[in-house]
């Protein structure tokens, strides 16, 4: 790619800024419509319960109350996946978690709302709580749904990619390690917001903080019972998002249904201990990692076990079950591999998708055990990981296809830049280095529910004016989405990005973009964007070809005209040139779209994993640890990041930045935990922290300063080259925070989060003899299944389970609403 | 005051407020903070809540040129105090340095913590026109931010810091 670009590249302030540093623009909580009632739901005390009855008498009489919903006032189940639709609007008959809501009062007023709430009599018949995987393992009843694979297991997983048997029995050395992951959330400093309307036409509107219009859209015209074109859904800017406003959420749902019955526009916003209850965040996870080795580092083979608390719902835990183990492949050359998952129910709050969706835990693992690999092997850890990274173009054990890999060159810079060859088992007692790497997907390959259209469509209308609007429903959750849009459109026409207008995550005027999730706005709207941008050059270039009659190959486009390139004085102003194109060709518009390429995983369950490349990320955390005190100060990260091509590096940046910080929170102190109160006090399991205070989180100083390396390495299955950046920089973090630990006193910290008391036991225990290390001494005994058995590529497979061939699919939808039967 | 009953609307409270430069009646209900009154009654949505438990620092303001977490504030002890909020940082047209330097660095992500957050600044600057790295890590320690990782925000503020020192030379050199 020896193009030269004007806007791709260039350090620019983002097409969105204005409108955030005035304070103009508009977040669901900011719109106040006539007439406007306020909601507030009620929610369960219990963990699990189940309904006897609600009474709403007392409440629908209070002064100001509009309406009192429950549940039998909504029909229908859904959830995220179609192979999950176990959520109610409202709970019916059971609740689930502490936060699960039975019932909902709108009002003239929140302040009324609220206190009606205190009126809503719910009797409840408390049921016995399972409080983490473990305790969902050993009682299968109750069970929490009526769904899954038995009692309280919703889904177990297990693949077989090659006889990883034989490679380690092989090996020069096997390690077998046992980590756990403890949960944490979001905590986007934006509460979830909606407002409902009813429109002067009679259809329905619903402002929304969601990354993923489109498929609440979808679930609202089910659930409602309204044909889809009547119902718009409008995802406002988000503030904040990380995964936690990808589901559709029960006061979505709720405000749509209160807006229709009473006529008149309904806002509901949830509090910060609401936004604790709805989470989706991280999922706890317990993990078994073997792996063997030969002498200079080699990977033999690899067996992986997880076991995840999925919390009280479905949500994406399907899929976060199947990223456990997907992405384990992909940045270290893997002969062969097993996988074995399980996702269990719990009555806690449901996870689902925090940036990294599921692959942080077991790269934390992974991560870990190379660190103890080379020192077992006296390799130095970034000599051992140069020595196995995967190939460009490779084709993994589990059949994922792999892009571009800067990995080796992520992993040279930041050892030069942070000077790891002076630091590393050099630095004296309580100062330590550690290095670890990542990989992460650009874009999930296959959509949430099955079928063959675009993943990400791009309308784009130029008019005489020389106003350029282009249309996407990709969603803006701070990332720089309508930024990326922008510069592209302006790239390929020649303009800058402030003559560009965004249109974008409105299901009534953009085109369906699947969301912002799994790092694919970039690589997926981009393509589309460039594609609609090109066409409409295209017949733009023709008609000021046919002007200064010239071939239409010589026709330039930048910095605002149209022009010969071989004459670049002969052209037109970019106005001018659209107009002759809109007279030679009629209204212009254009369109463009990108579907992912078919995967070369053809086994149940190698939908999740395929992405059309992956970004790698490398990072050296620097770290001091009192041994007194066990407290741990970071004074430095160097992350060096494959991006491909960075298209705004000021925005990238402060991707890779957020990701370190959003990172080392997690390896450092924030965890979702729960704790059973006294039996006095009902027995419940009730969250330790659903408050910002108590949920800790990284503040400006805690913040080490960062050092950012972008590897540009122009990738052809991005948008002009172009991966992710916004997830894979997050994912090294812990484990390289791990192993600076390790460095600095000597002890193995096998847990995230790193905290004082757990490096204090690990210190103790090796002062006592011991291994010096903090973690989980056993994985649970599971039951697995008989796994499917997919020969790797080098092993003469054709992607496909030997023991269970591909059905063949439909390219229809199975039923009208995608939900496969 | 009288007593209220549950469902009952209380008897609003009529004010005269200084907000961003201006004399403004204002009528609310006395409850309210003047988080919810800026919001709710003044049309003023550019300051934010994230916990409305002075938990987060989105919803900061100043009065009297001091930040304070409007959350925690009755809209009540409010009168005859200058309330500034983000709606009141540009003059005219123009963005103040801070918004310049946070829209042009990173500083601004997705946009929810910096209105409290150029707010807390702008106090900082108005009393430390040149700040240390430090200075600007202990101001805005009570603003959290959950996307920028705070990097580009020190950044933004330091290069705020340059504008108006500039600014401020050019025209003392003025004839």
């Amino acid at each position: 790619m020896s193009r030269s670009f004007r806007v791709v590249g260039a350090a620019r302030r983002r097409v969105d800024a204005r409108g955030k540093v005035t304070g103009q623009t508009k977040f669901a909580d900011d719109l106040f419509l006539p007439r406007m009632a306020y909601g507030r739901l009620l929610r369960s005390p219990h963990p699990h319960a189940r309904i006897r009855s609600i009474a709403t008498a007392r409440a629908t009489a209070l002064p100001g109350v509009l309406l009192v919903l429950v549940g039998r006032d909504l029909t229908g189940e859904f959830g995220i996946l179609p192979v999950s639709q176990d959520e109610e609007p409202l709970c019916r008959e059971r609740v689930r978690y502490v936060g699960d809501a039975v019932a909902a009062v709108i009002a003239r007023d929140e302040q009324t709302a609220g206190e009606a709430l205190d009126l809503v009599d719910v009797d409840y018949e408390p049921l016995r709580t399972i409080a983490s995987a473990e305790e969902a393992l050993a009682h299968p009843e109750p069970r929490i749904h009526d769904y899954g694979e038995e009692g309280n297991v919703h889904k177990r997983v297990s693949f077989r990619f090659g006889d990883v048997d034989e490679a380690l029995a092989g090996s020069h050395r096997v390690f077998d390690d046992v980590f756990f992951y403890e949960g944490n959330t979001h905590l986007p400093i934006e509460q979830h917001a909606s407002v409902a309307a009813v429109d002067p036409d009679g259809k329905l509107t619903l402002w929304s903080s969601t990354q993923t219009p489109h498929y609440v859209h979808r679930a609202l015209a089910r659930l409602l019972g309204l044909p889809a074109g009547h119902v718009r859904v409008i995802a406002c800017p988000n503030g904040g998002g990380f995964g936690g406003k990808s589901d559709i959420f029960q006061h979505e749902i709720v405000a749509a249904k209160a807006a229709l019955v009473l006529g008149r526009p309904v806002k509901i916003t949830l509090d910060r201990e609401e936004v604790f209850y709805c989470h989706r965040g991280r999922h706890p996870v317990q993990m078994r990692l073997r792996t063997g080795v030969q002498k200079d580092g080699t990977i033999t083979g690899m067996h992986l076990e997880t076991l995840l608390d999925g919390g009280a719902y479905g949500s994406y835990g399907v899929a976060s079950l199947l990223y456990t183990g997907a992405l384990q492949t992909v940045t270290y050359h893997v002969p062969r591999y097993r996988f074995q998952g399980c996702r269990t129910f719990t009555n806690k709050p449901p996870c689902g998708p925090k940036r990294g969706h599921g692959t942080p835990q077991p790269r934390f693992g992974l991560e870990v055990q190379l660190d103890k690999i080379a020192e077992a092997l006296a390799l130095d850890p970034a000599e051992l990981r140069l020595g196995i990274v995967e190939q460009p173009g490779a084709l993994t054990a589990n059949w994922m296809r792999l892009g571009t890999i800067g990995l080796a060159e992520c992993i040279r810079r930041v050892v030069r830049v942070s000077g790891w060859s002076e630091k590393f088992r050099k630095l004296p007692l309580g100062r330590g280095v550690g290095l670890a790497c990542s990989s992460y997907l650009c874009g999930a390959g296959l959509p949430i529910y099955w079928n063959d259209m675009p993943h990400s469509g791009v309308q784009l209308k130029l008019d005489r004016s020389g106003g350029v609007t282009v249309f996407c429903g990709a969603t803006e959750i701070g990332q720089g989405s309508d930024d990326v849009l922008a510069a592209l459109v302006a790239e390929v026409l020649g303009l800058g990005t402030f003559d560009v207008r965004c249109v974008t995550g409105d299901t009534d005027l953009t085109p369906v973009d699947l969301g912002s999730y799994s790092s694919r706005v970039t690589l997926m709207m981009g393509h589309a964007a460039i594609q609609a941008a090109e066409r409409a050059r295209a017949l733009v270039a023709s008609a000021v070809a046919r002007k200064l009659e010239i071939p239409i190959e010589r026709v330039g486009f930048a910095e605002g005209r149209v022009f010969d390139v071989e004459d670049p004085g002969r052209g037109l102003a970019f106005a001018e040139a659209v107009a002759r194109a809109e007279a030679l060709h009629g209204t212009i518009g254009t369109v463009g779209s990108f579907t992912p390429p078919r995967s070369a995983a053809r086994y149940q369950g190698g939908g999740v994993g395929p992405s059309p490349t992956y970004s790698y990320s490398a990072a050296v955390v620097e770290v001091e640890v009192d041994p007194a005190t066990g407290w741990i100060v970071v004074p430095r990260i160097y992350m060096a990041h494959d991006i491909g091509r960075a298209l705004n590096p000021v925005l990238a940046r402060g991707q890779v930045e957020g990701s370190v910080y959003m990172g080392l929170g997690e390896a450092l102190m924030e965890e979702q935990a729960f704790r059973r109160l006294p039996e006095r006090l009902s027995g419940a399991l009730v969250h330790k922290f659903p408050s910002i205070l108590e949920y800790k989180s990284p503040t400006s100083h805690d913040m080490p300063e960062v050092v950012t390396e972008l590897v540009e390495d122009p990738d052809s299955a991005g948008p002009f080259g172009a991966k992710e950046v916004g997830q894979g920089p997050l994912l090294p973090i812990m484990p390289a925070l791990a192993n600076a630990v390790y460095d600095a006193v000597g002890v193995r910290i096998d847990e995230i989060p790193i905290t004082p008391d757990k490096v204090l036991k690990a210190l103790d225990d090796k002062r006592r003899g011991g291994a010096g290390r903090y973690g989980p001494s056993t994985f649970p005994a599971i039951d697995w299944p008989e796994p499917l058995d997919v020969p790797p590529p080098w092993e003469g497979g054709d992607g496909q389970a030997r023991n269970r061939p591909e059905r063949k699919r439909s390219a229809r939808l199975d039923r009208p609403d995608g939900v496969r039967s | 005051m009288t007593h209220r009953g549950p469902g009952e609307s209380p008897e609003p409270v009529h004010a005269l407020w200084h907000v961003n430069g201006e004399a403004i009646a204002v009528s609310f209900a006395p409850y309210k903070t003047l988080l919810e009154v800026l919001r709710e009654d003044l049309g003023l949505t550019g300051t934010k809540h994230g916990c409305e438990l002075g938990e987060c620092g989105a919803c900061a303001v100043l009065v009297d040129g001091e930040p304070m977490l409007s959350c925690l504030v009755l809209g009540l002890a409010c009168a005859g105090r200058a309330v500034t909020t983000v709606e009141g940082l540009m003059a005219g047209p123009e963005l103040h340095p801070l918004q310049t330097a946070f829209a042009d660095l990173g500083g601004a992500q997705c946009g929810y913590c910096t209105p409290g957050i150029l707010v807390t600044a702008k106090a900082l600057l108005d009393r430390s026109p040149a700040p240390t790295r430090e200075e600007i890590r202990e101001a805005l320690s009570g603003n959290l931010c959950r996307c920028t990782g705070y990097q580009q925000i020190f950044e933004s503020v330091e290069e705020a810091a340059r504008l108006i020192a500039r600014a401020r030379g050019r025209s003392e050199d003025a004839p």
